[in-house]
């Protein structure tokens, strides 16, 4: 189905199913820890070995030999796959670290063998015995030291975007703005480790793994092991988290496939907690100079926002700057950015890529500007909302509500109570404020297929590669296919995960729900014309309701319109509207903070979004997303730290004591509100993503909230007590 | 190698040969194949290996098999199944207290430990008189269960799902 | 992990002499931070004493008024009796401040002495360690050094001693008494108990070989208010930047401890003398010859306004 026009009135605006906040259908499997997840599947091919990831010791240079003599003769090693054994492997195409194969060493912790043993035990101490020598080169690890002379890159044709001339306006300006911020590297730390089973067929490859992204990641399996994509199968139906740190095949996969040829045996891999931070990707660093100029009624009339990030040879930047295009009026604008060639290990996506950053830059800008124009932080925002792509003003927003956000969320928080002179309200030993911050993140249309059948019983069952990792997918799609065909959620089985079914557009971007959805969609309205084929009814006059088709006076329950089962494919694909309209999702962040006035430690108290994000298709696991990314967004801005030992060239602080996340104890209540609205322009759902949007932003909320506590404006982040404890003034 | 007898969710489990070397976790997991407990860093740093033994909730990464001989272990298959929830377990699905699903496991031992914790008395960090009973509030039990890691972030929930089973307001 | 055998021993002499027989031998209680260590091949023992079938897990009234605490003793156990909670509530709340509830019912308190250090190049084997490799250099010093000693460190070693109950007992004067294999016993102070660095980091306390902990005693209460202030990152499981130990009497004099600081729990008793004089005095004595690192100077001033704010809820 090709999703050209904006879409009319169709059975998904029933609303009898989707639209609810229904229990997720998997719940029960997963609070009983009966949902199976990579390493868990004893279930898939006996006699199961294991491997162990070997990690090297050196950030750049070259492995010259690798003894294996003592780990081979260790007790039940049946085999070890050293990078020498093998010619460099390919890479996955949205990959810069090669993963395995020839002496070259781009990034400490490079997987550099594997040991497969009969337990784990064994693995683990054969691994242990593993002896590398190597030949270091100098490496380059401090971004700041080469952020000075790091080339431009562009993204897209432009090195730079412009629109008008911003240095004669910001130099017209009566206020402006000149600030640098910095954001630190983070890792993704999903609770479960990359893991993998790789079975061997012949030349065929199973891999039961933990990803995102089946289809890329299929392909990318091929490409790295150098045989046709028909060969390889991926499964990963429960996903113990992701965060984009599961969007691309990894040393475990890679590693599992090649110990378990060697050793001739199934063979099951998880990274250790060190190698899922120094051997997988990470959220690069960024350092921002944001300016506005702005006139003196509030208007903004000078934009500028450049960032500068690093990857290895041939990545790519953290695009740090996207929201700027976007987010606020402005007639003169300049956006860039810059990339350093690091050899750390490589940057790549992690949860709302380039937002999640840029946003917790600019909206401490936008919090200055305010300030300094003596005018409400979210009055100032109101005052510079733009309906309208402003590069391109004659390409408008599909729906745009950041102005009711952040009414709605000032009004719901009682923002109208804030001391907006800081450092002004202290309760007890704690001295409290409030921030705000808009929340903006992109909503991307991705093509997405799947099968529905319907069987005799009435049951229906769709078949999908779209995976779960915690979002809700299996859920609203069972809504979907539900709403669609007019059962309840309890005959609808969803399967998922798996790339024998149809490519979806997976997990990423916070693109899943509102694609792979319109894709069950699409293969749901294909269904009902094969059912009204067979009924011999017009597919135009027909209604499926209550476990029945309707037509006229006719009713017909399903299972027996199915016959002996009939089953259909189809997806979405979109032409031009993404092209016509810009489609975005909008909130507005709340935050209240206390921050201990001797130590400087912030706690939060209060935490509010409000949401513009299309029709909520499941408000129960959409809360929970946007709740889960303001908990991310709590730990990127008091906590999260990748810390980088610029000598060395390795992330030191690599397991969850040193790298800290949010706890229980970080976390008040959290409030969600979704503004009751439906994007006609997005998709026939009318949906959008919130799995990120609930991220970006909330860190300059946080951030603002400290200032209006304290007086003291921190622009590097995390913003933990010793970026700002000699500013802080002393109790009383 | 070693012998190894313990009872599991009430039902007697004899290892007839253990490696010294393996965890409570790996003989859950691996041996057992009770893959309901989970590792998430093996090194005592998330909570998701959380089980309770004699009725106390431990990480099961940090402790080995052949310590455990004679004891009486409870994992998260223990506490309920699909068809018959334990009323956290429920709490946890009405309340949406998980996301991935990975952490849940853990998060669900210890919120069952922790009501029992707080109902025996065992003070927190946050309790602020040693000498009374800890109260049941909030702030106990998010205090309390911050040995176990979300990454998803729903801890929010995890609070309401806790609180609805112990019979107070969050 | 490298292979070992197993025993558990029933008397604490048995276990001593297990453990003295074989110098790759070593006592496992909770285990928290051995297994954790051992996973990464940083501890390598080749046999195990298990010391969980000694008692060894009851507090009983000493003669002189205090407190005997078996090396068993949970860190739960202690933290929530009676007697600790209401007499040593310094060293409750120092205990409820460490790790997580899970690792809290198993740690013990002899364990929780011996805990080794959190310094992430010590946690690295790739990584040079002096502590963890004598001889083979310090990567901490001159790298990241947030989380690490501005005091009593040297040029081998920089790490700080984790434990937050250890900072209580060297302020409340506890003794750790310990068994040798051919039954001798001793009671060794607990400023005596942890070593500094200088140029055997690797040396940790004053434990001979295979002498086993059997208990940690307290001298009868310290009057005055219990406090322990714990500064970190986020709100619950995670280690001190900074702690302070104090017991503050109404006339303000008292005692403090720092965690986080040092390679031991840090005191000195001539610092206290200063308490009346206000909390610049005390962390200028207790700090005197500090040598922070660019990342940790940020402690110096913090354990001032921590220990202002220990202080000031003494107050209250």
């Amino acid at each position: 189905m090709k999703f050209e026009h904006p879409a009319g009135l169709n059975p998904i605006d029933r609303l009898t199913v989707v639209g609810r906040p229904v229990d997720r259908i998997d719940g029960p499997l997963k609070t009983t820890g009966t949902a199976l997840y990579a390493h868990e599947r004893h279930d898939v091919a006996p006699n199961q070995a294991y491997g162990v990831v070997v990690g090297a010791a050196i950030a750049r240079g070259r492995v010259e030999t690798i003894d294996v003599r003592a780990a081979r003769a260790a007790p039940g090693v049946l085999a070890v796959v050293t990078t020498l054994d093998v010619p460099r492997l390919g890479r996955g195409r949205m990959n810069y670290a090669y993963l395995f194969g020839g002496a070259e060493i781009q990034h400490y912790h490079q997987a550099i063998a594997v040991v497969v043993a009969e337990t784990f035990e064994q693995a683990r101490a054969a691994a242990a015995l593993i002896r590398a020598d190597y030949t270091p080169e100098q490496g380059r690890f401090d971004l700041a030291a080469e952020a000075g002379h790091a080339p431009l890159h562009g993204d897209g044709d432009e090195p730079v975007h412009r629109v008008g001339d911003f240095e004669t306006a910001f130099a017209a300006a009566p206020v402006t703005l000149d600030r640098t911020y910095t954001t630190p590297d983070q890792s993704h730390v999903m609770i479960e480790p990359h893991a993998t089973v790789a079975v061997w067929d012949g030349d065929r490859l199973t891999l039961w793994t933990s990803n995102q992204m089946i289809a890329w990641s299929k392909k990318a399996v091929a490409d790295i092991l150098g045989m046709p994509a028909e060969k390889v199968r991926v499964v990963s139906p429960y996903v113990g988290g992701g965060f984009g740190g599961k969007l691309f095949v990894r040393a475990d996969a890679v590693l599992a496939a090649l110990g378990a040829k060697a050793a001739g045996r199934p063979v099951r891999v998880a990274l250790t907690r060190p190698l899922v931070i120094n051997n997988t990707t990470h959220r690069p660093a960024t350092i921002q100079r944001i300016r506005i100029g702005a006139e003196r009624d509030g208007r903004i009339t000078a934009i500028a926002h450049e960032s500068t990030s690093g990857n290895l040879p041939d990545g790519s930047p953290e695009t740090a700057v996207a929201q700027t295009k976007l987010l606020y009026a402005g007639a003169a604008r300049m956006i860039a950015m810059r990339l350093a060639r690091l050899d750390l290990p490589e940057g790549n996506a992690m949860r709302a890529p380039g937002e999640a950053p840029g946003m917790m830059a600019l909206e401490i800008a936008i919090d200055e500007m305010a300030e300094a124009l003596g005018l409400d932080p979210v009055e100032f925002r109101i005052r510079n909302d733009t309906q309208v792509d402003p590069a391109h003003p004659g390409r408008p927003f599909s729906y745009r509500d950041l102005v009711g956000c952040l009414r709605l969320g000032a009004e719901r928080f009682g923002w109208s109570a804030r001391d907006p002179k800081p450092a002004s309200v202290r309760d007890g030993r704690w001295l409290i404020g409030l921030g705000v911050a808009a929340g903006f993140r992109n909503n991307l249309l991705t093509k997405s297929s799947a099968r529905v059948e319907l069987d005799r019983h009435g049951v229906v069952t769709v078949s999908t590669d779209m995976t779960d990792i915690g979002t809700g997918s299996y859920t609203i799609i069972a809504q979907t296919a539900a709403e669609m065909l007019g059962v309840g959620l309890e005959k609808v089985v969803v399967r998922l995960g798996d790339s024998d079914f149809p490519a979806s557009a997976g997990s990423g971007g916070q693109w899943g729900a509102n694609n792979a959805t319109a894709g069950v969609y699409a293969a749901c309205v294909r269904l009902r014309d094969a059912v009204a084929r067979k009924l011999g009814l017009n597919a135009t006059d027909i209604d499926f309701a209550d476990g029945e088709v309707m037509s006229g006076d006719r009713r017909v329950p399903l299972g027996e319109a199915a016959g002996e089962g009939l089953s259909a494919e189809d997806g979405i694909e979109y032409g031009s509207l993404a092209k016509d309209y810009q489609q975005s999702t909008f909130a507005g962040h709340f935050v209240e903070v206390a921050v201990d006035a001797h130590t400087g430690e912030t706690r939060l108290r209060r935490m509010l979004a409000v949401c513009s994000a299309g029709r909520i298709l499941n408000p129960k696991s959409a809360r929970s997303q946007v709740i889960g990314a303001m908990t991310m967004g709590a730990g990127a801005a008091l906590m999260e730290k990748l810390s980088v030992d610029t000598r060395r060239g390795f992330f030191v602080n690599h397991d969850l004591a040193g790298y800290e996340v949010p706890v229980h104890a970080d976390i008040p209540h959290q409030e969600v509100i979704f503004l009751d609205e439906a994007d006609p322009i997005s998709s026939p759902m009318k949906a959008k993503g919130v799995g990120e949007l609930g991220l970006c932003g909330v860190g300059a909320a946080i951030a603002n909230a400290i200032y209006n506590a304290t007086g003291v404006r921190v622009r590097d982040y995390p913003i933990t007590l010793d970026t700002y404890l000699d500013r802080l003034p002393r109790p009383a | 190698m070693m012998k190894l007898s313990f009872e599991v969710n009430g039902t007697p489990c004899d290892l007839a040969e253990i490696d010294t070397r393996t965890t409570l976790l790996d003989a859950l997991r691996e041996h057992l194949r009770l893959t309901g407990t989970k590792k998430g860093c093996d090194h005592g740093q998330c909570g998701a290996c959380t089980v309770l033994v004699n009725g106390t909730r431990i990480n099961s990464c940090l402790s080995l098999a052949v310590q455990h001989h004679g004891d009486r272990i409870t994992t998260i298959e223990g506490l309920g199944t699909p068809g018959a929830l334990h009323p956290m377990q429920a709490a946890f699905v009405r309340h949406d207290g998980y996301q991935c699903g990975y952490c849940t496991p853990g998060q669900i031992c210890s919120a069952v430990a922790v009501l029992a914790e707080i109902e025996a008395g065992v003070p927190s960090h946050v309790t602020a008189d040693l000498g009374a009973a800890p109260p049941l509030t909030n702030l106990e039990i998010r205090e309390r269960m911050s040995g176990n890691i979300c990454r998803c972030g729903a801890y929010s929930n995890i609070v309401d799902a806790m609180a609805e089973v112990a019979g107070v307001k969050a | 992990m490298k292979p070992f055998t197993y025993e558990r021993p029933t008397t604490p002499a048995a276990a001593a002499a297990a453990v003295t027989r074989r110098p790759d031998a070593k006592f496992i209680a909770g285990g928290t931070n051995l297994l954790d260590l051992m996973k990464l091949q940083i501890e390598t023992p080749g046999h195990l004493v298990d010391v969980q079938d000694l008692r060894l897990d009851t507090i009983e009234a000493t003669d002189d008024g205090g407190l005997r605490i078996g090396a068993r003793v949970t860190n739960t156990a202690l933290a929530s009796d009676p007697r600790v909670r209401r007499d040593y509530g310094v060293l409750a709340r120092a205990i409820l401040a460490g790790a997580s509830g899970q690792l809290r019912n198993k740690a013990t308190t002899a364990g929780n002495l011996l805990q080794r250090t959190r310094c992430p190049y010590f946690y690295d084997t790739y990584q040079p360690c002096n502590k963890r490799q004598p001889g083979s250099g310090c990567a901490a010093i001159g790298g990241y050094g947030r989380p690490l000693a501005v005091i009593g460190g040297s040029d081998a070693c920089i790490a700080t001693h984790p434990s937050d109950m250890a900072v209580a007992l060297r302020l409340l004067d506890a003794r750790v008494e310990t068994v040798t294999a051919d039954g001798t016993t001793r009671a060794i102070p607990i400023a005596d108990f942890h070593r500094l660095p200088g140029d055997t980091p690797h040396v940790e306390t004053a434990l001979a070989r295979g002498e086993l902990i059997t208990a940690v005693t307290l001298p009868k209460p310290l009057g005055g208010t219990h406090v322990y202030r714990k500064v970190r990152d986020r709100a619950s499981y995670a280690f001190a930047l900074v702690s302070v130990a104090a017991v503050i009497r109404p006339d303000g004099t008292g005692r403090v401890a720092l965690g986080g600081v040092a390679p031991k729990p840090w005191r000195a008793e001539a610092a206290e003398a200063e308490l009346p004089s206000g909390a610049k005095a005390v962390a200028d004595a207790l700090l005197a010859g500090a040598r922070p690192t660019a990342d940790n100077a940020f402690k110096l001033p913090l354990v001032e306004r921590t220990i202002a704010a220990a202080i000031s809820d003494a107050r209250e």
